[in-house]
């Protein structure tokens, strides 16, 4: 059953050296608290699963955490390339990390296959592509009605997951809103599962019946993290921090300027910083 | 600025846009795309239906999203959808008539590069990769590519096949069970290409204002084939322009955190 921790506890408790692990969020809702937390706890050989690496792979990769990487887009959305994951992949720094590529289409096929506890998820999708020759994970099937080829991957089953969200209630419930993202399936797809949230609320009477929530029997541990997903954005809390995401562009650029920027902003801090990232933003949002 | 009162870009920007029509359902690509998806919504699309791969489904943003995600789109849109139904339903489903994308590499045949420069597993260039993109490619009825003209862009054989356009061209597509159309359109800084109908390779239709085939050719890393009766793209209308330019000072200003991301 769900417990409420403070968030240094909750990745304590439920995230391991050498698990397979997924942080997610679709460009919204990315739970960059909890990266931040796993990397003060320095944790090795982790395979990082996620459809856009972002930022928050970009620094765990760059602090050396990552064994291999699953993905399909290693870039800063809208800027352009993850300098750090670049590094790893082009040049071993600060080690040689395995790359697993897929498409959108086939990582979403397959976080569904996971929460549906299927082996492997089976979709229109490849045709034509490099990925295919590449990655042995690939592979195709016949479909036993029509003879179509189809595209078929294995499911991915997380160890943990992470993801950030709107609200929880007092019982643990957690609310999520606005791009949902592949958030519900990674949740569903893992052995454990650990959520930020902006607040507490004492119910979810006065929602409606249709928004997506996921029951408190669903996750392992929740913390109350304001902010959490700076700097991305939580819908009707704060708005995109654009403006850091450029930034980041160039402090991931220098490997010298990038471990300073890890010991002051992640390293000596903890998740109660969030919540002040955020201020500007919130009136805008 | 070209003598002509708007830059090469500007050119590219608005001559796509033009190719959008009003009951079109366009999946848009970030960066160029995105702006002439957005020049066509406010311009002679007003009812257009654009969907970005984060699930908005009709979205109408007035700026132009620095991410796939911005919180803008789902603001605005008619719906906002998890990502696994987005692929599934609606992109796999056959509901797109419009994929509008950008390249890193591109050759004569449409087949996008925006993988790796070098060798996949010993790149000499990492990119992002395909996300959406492969799958974009052959689900949706057509494909719609606006890319600047470069020699390194432009290239006779692509690194690595992250989208596939027309393979090596005449029936390559229907050979592998594509039954979509693949790319129809080409929009660069210099010029509109269309594939030849048979064997599917780009040729420029239409040159930009006071651009001339050579420029065309020297940009261009394949040889290049011109339609014997080629056309001059008509120069953007005060409205078209305006608008581009309107709608990219609101992002610049949004982004940067000096408007709308740090306003009051």
């Amino acid at each position: 059953m769900v417990k409420f921790l403070p968030l240094k506890q909750a990745v304590a408790e439920n995230l391991n050296d050498g698990d397979s692990v997924a942080f997610e969020g679709f460009t919204h809702l990315i739970p960059t608290a909890a990266a931040h937390e796993a990397i003060r706890q320095g944790f090795r050989d982790l395979t990082l699963i996620r459809m856009t690496p972002d930022l928050i792979y970009d620094q765990m990769i760059g602090m050396g955490m990552a064994k291999k990487i699953v993905f399909s887009y290693v870039g800063n959305p809208g800027v352009g390339l993850l300098r750090r994951a670049r590094d790893a992949i082009e040049n071993g720094f600060p080690r040689t990390i395995e790359v697993e590529e897929h498409s959108h289409a086939g990582m979403a096929n397959a976080y569904e296959a996971g929460a549906a506890g299927l082996p492997c998820a089976v979709f229109r999708g490849y045709r034509g592509a490099g990925l295919a020759t590449v990655n042995p994970n690939i592979k195709s099937v016949t479909c036993p009605f029509t003879g179509e080829e189809l595209a078929a991957v294995p499911s991915i089953r997380p160890d943990v997951t992470f993801i950030h969200a709107q609200k929880a209630d007092k019982k643990g419930n957690v609310l999520v809103e606005g791009i949902i993202g592949i958030q519900k399936e990674a949740v569903l797809a893992a052995k454990r599962a650990v959520v930020t949230v902006e607040e507490v609320v004492d119910n979810f009477d006065d929602l409606h019946p249709n928004l997506t929530v996921l029951p408190r029997w669903t996750i392992a541990a929740i913390s109350v993290v304001p902010g959490g997903s700076h700097p991305s954005y939580a819908h009707g809390y704060y708005a995109r921090d654009n403006a850091a995401y450029l930034e980041w562009d160039e402090i991931a650029a220098d490997r010298g300027k990038f471990q300073a920027w890890m010991q002051a902003n992640v390293i000596e801090k903890n998740a109660g910083d969030f919540a002040a990232r955020v201020d500007h933003l919130r009136k805008a949002a | 600025m070209s003598e002509f009162g708007f830059t090469p870009n500007e050119i590219m920007t608005i001559a796509a846009s033009r190719a959008l029509r009003n009951d079109d359902v366009c999946f848009v690509g970030i960066g160029a795309p995105s702006a002439a998806c957005n020049v066509a919504r406010l311009t002679h699309a007003p009812d257009i239906t654009l969907i970005y791969e984060s699930g908005t489904i009709g979205t109408a943003p007035d700026v132009l999203p620095l991410s796939i995600g911005d919180g803008e789109l789902c603001e605005t849109a008619v719906t906002t959808v998890a990502v696994p139904e987005m692929f599934r339903y609606w992109l796999q489903g056959g509901r797109i008539s419009i994929g509008f994308l950008g390249a890193a590499q591109l050759d004569k045949f449409g087949n996008i590069n925006t993988t790796v420069i070098g060798d996949y597993v010993h790149p000499k260039t990492r990119l992002p990769g395909g996300g959406g993109a492969p799958e974009i490619a052959t689900s949706s009825k057509e494909i719609y590519i606006t890319m600047a003209q470069t020699k390194r862009g432009m290239v006779e054989t692509i690194d690595f096949f992250t989208s596939f356009g027309h393979g090596e061209g005449g029936d390559h597509r229907q050979r592998l069970g594509i039954d979509t159309a693949g790319p129809t359109l080409l929009v660069t800084d210099l010029a509109i290409w269309k594939p030849d109908p048979v064997t599917k390779e780009f040729t420029v239709v239409s040159l930009h204002p006071g651009v001339t085939r050579q420029q065309v050719q020297e940009s261009c890393g394949w040889v290049v084939k011109f339609a014997e009766a080629l056309d001059e793209t008509p120069a953007p209308s005060e409205l078209e322009l305006n608008t581009l330019r309107d709608l990219q000072a609101r992002t610049k200003a949004a982004h940067e955190g000096t408007g709308k991301a740090k306003a009051a």
